[in-house]
């Protein structure tokens, strides 16, 4: 992934040092405390982490949809290669107010959550809302923006899309629903599309309809996809590269291959030998991480994971070790392998 | 082969059904039946672990909570083998007939966050089962609830705090300990780990086999994890709107499946491994609705194997190998993938 100084192999998205906190009465809660990555064009890179390891707060920063206050981009910097404005942007330096933050907020870069039915408006039709989404970015009448909406239904293979358009979204099935939040996703066609947990709320079969459809969509629209998931099936499926998350921190970073067979980090092997797989023959015991979480309002200093960790050294509970490159494109925080 | 499968079933159902009705206009008339439940017939047998699976709708949490007779059942029967050998049919009891019984059926509830009272303490909510049934008080009771609490890997020190400065994973425990407090014989999980995070998971996957283990128990497991039901369970019912489609030894439903549902179910569940790529079986259309479940095989209109027959003919649970039950027109001709097959 390094190497060549092409321009297309300059990363479209770059996080440096990212840290969001967020101000409260009871202490500050330090949601993403320095993460570090970088999204290159046409790949998708997955997301990994348990809840509460930062992974959402850090795709909310991204598209600067972070409450402030109580949160606030304390600092780093989200690097943006704009197609629209041709140019380098920091997203985090840009008022989330701004022209510029709103044309790429689903312009450039759009977002699909988790609940696809508390994303949608029960009140308006599914042609009327991707229709809007459509004319907030482009100037089209609303008859134009209209027949964008039905072609989008046809490219994520909903049936009877004409029908479909006139209808509610009480009316879908829940995947119809993360399909129509597909559709108005790429409606504008970004060039990143944030995934958080999309198929999370979805039963296996439909899960598995909506990851092919992501799969195909990728290469017809050539986008890069950020996948934000715990489930490390879905993970192993769908991403080129992943980041694993602990507590604010981005822990290991590397292809998939390498986070799958070539763990470095203690959580990132922990988290494996946790899960059961199916199809691993005879019943494998599983290695649960010992303890819990710490709170983020609370994070002992030195490694994030000292307190759970099987390889503890007493230097891993005084020092945070840095993210770095062991081998050729694999990055991993830890200080077994100073 | 384990001993117990020689020995009679712990429990046994015959064609049960749950129907709740569907009620509606001016004076609230039913109009038709949500069929949650629509015939099923198994036995599990003593200290065996039973996956129930299915995808959401299917009628898996409805057939775990009749079984307890948390509800009255439309039709069929409930056999329950007490303690002292008696076979009991526990389909038609009235709740007072039940309450003996309660204290070798019990339940584990999904979400750790809303099945324990807030406003009671961790003493309590496990101790309440032995007050209700007259079993212990006092020093007595604080003695069993120190012992229950150590079996689930929680420190007694705990016991006066409530359940909102515990974990996920320790409410969870708290919720387990609570059930074990009348040593059941037999327990209904009802997805018992999937609102945990997955570190915390195995954690208490490992405990449910562990005390699984040391105390003889027997569980019925629902989930919709296919991987965490493999790990833990002897066999596995497949269910699909309503019916038992498969069920068989774990390997064989997963590994060898005689229906096609199965082999579309296990098609789509993405290994946690890149080099395994996913052969994935689409399913045409949704699920149909349990009020209105389409005629002959429910399968039928999102089957790839579809026959005339199927769509006018519903087939029945049979045994198409030994210990290998299937209701498909054509198990056993159709050679279908399981998990690594090509």
């Amino acid at each position: 992934m390094n190497g060549t100084s092409t321009t297309d192999s300059l990363p479209l998205l770059e996080i440096k040092d990212l840290r969001t906190y967020f101000f409260l009465e009871k202490g500050t809660v330090r949601a993403v405390d320095g993460v570090n990555l970088s999204l290159q064009r046409k790949t998708t890179l997955g997301l990994v982490g348990e809840s509460g390891c930062g992974k959402s707060i850090t795709a909310m920063s991204i598209m600067r949809l972070i409450q402030e206050p109580p949160g606030k981009i304390v600092s780093g910097e989200i690097l943006l290669r704009s197609r629209t404005f041709g140019q380098v942007l920091d997203l985090a330096k840009l008022d989330r107010h701004s022209q510029t933050m709103r044309a790429i907020r689903g312009g450039e870069i759009a977002m699909v959550f988790q609940e696809p039915m508390t994303s949608l408006n029960p009140l308006y039709t599914i042609g009327d809302q991707i229709a809007e989404a459509v004319q907030l970015h482009q100037k089209v009448s609303k008859k134009e923006a209209l027949e964008r909406a039905l072609e989008m239904l046809v490219k994520v293979q909903i049936a009877m899309p004409k029908q479909r358009l006139r209808e509610y979204p009480h009316q879908l099935s829940g995947g119809m629903r993360q399909r129509v939040m597909i559709a108005m996703a790429l409606s504008c066609n970004p060039s990143i599309l944030i995934a958080d947990e999309p198929t999370t709320a979805l039963d296996v079969t439909v899960q598995a309809q909506i990851l092919d459809l992501m799969r195909q969509l990728q290469e017809d629209i050539d986008s890069s996809i950020i996948m934000i998931t715990h489930n490390l099936g879905v993970v192993s499926q769908m991403a080129h590269f992943v980041a694993v998350m602990y507590l604010g921190k981005v822990v290991e970073y590397g292809t998939t291959n390498d986070i799958f067979h070539r763990s470095l980090h203690p959580y990132t092997v922990g988290l494996l030998n946790s899960v059961p797989v199916l199809g691993r023959k005879g019943k494998k015991v599983l290695v649960p991480i010992e303890g819990i979480v710490p709170s983020p309002m609370n994070i002992p200093p030195g490694c994030p994971f000292a307190s759970r960790c099987p390889k503890v050294m007493p230097k891993c509970r005084e020092v945070n070790p840095e993210l770095q490159e062991k081998e050729s494109g694999h990055w991993v925080s830890c200080w077994l392998y100073e | 082969m384990t001993i117990s499968s020689f020995s009679d079933p712990i429990l046994e159902v015959k064609n049960l059904k749950m129907y709740f009705p569907i009620r509606g206009g001016f004076f609230q008339t039913i109009k038709g039946y949500v069929k949650a439940v629509d015939g099923i017939s198994f036995s599990v047998r003593e200290n065996e672990v039973l996956g129930l699976v299915g995808e959401s709708g299917c009628g898996k949490t409805t057939a775990g909570r009749t079984i307890l007779r948390l509800y009255d059942p439309t039709d069929g029967e409930i056999w329950f083998r007490k303690k002292d050998g008696e076979r009991v049919e526990i389909s038609k009891y009235t709740q007072k007939q039940m309450m003996p019984l309660r204290r070798e059926m019990r339940m584990i509830f999904q979400d750790p966050f809303s099945s324990l009272n807030p406003r009671r303490t961790v003493k309590e909510i496990i101790g309440e089962p032995l007050i209700i049934h007259n079993i212990a008080r006092g020093r007595e009771l604080e003695d069993r609830v120190a012992y229950l609490m150590t079996a689930v890997g929680l420190d007694p020190a705990y016991m006066d705090r409530y359940p909102h400065e515990f974990s996920g994973g320790q409410r969870q425990r708290i919720g387990i300990a609570r059930t074990l407090s009348l040593s059941p014989r037999l327990i209904v999980a009802d997805e018992p780990v999937s609102a945990l995070d997955v570190s915390i998971q195995a954690q208490v996957l490992n405990l449910l086999q562990n005390l699984k283990e040391d105390l003889g128990l027997t569980l019925i497991f629902v989930a919709h994890d296919l991987s965490v039901v493999e790990h833990i369970s002897d066999r596995i019912a497949v269910m699909y709107v309503g019916k038992i489609v498969e069920l068989s030894e774990t390997e064989n439903v997963l590994y060898h499946p005689l229906h096609p549902y199965t082999e579309a179910l296990v098609s789509a569940i993405p290994p946690a491994d890149p080099d395994i790529k996913m052969h994935r079986i689409p399913l045409q259309g949704d699920v149909p609705s349990p009020a209105n479940p389409p005629k002959g095989c429910v399968f039928h209109p999102r089957c790839r194997y579809a026959r005339d027959i199927c769509s006018q003919q519903e087939p029945t649970l049979r045994e198409v190998e030994p210990g290998h039950f299937a209701s498909c027109h054509f198990a056993g001709e159709l050679s279908l993938r399981g998990i690594g097959g090509e």
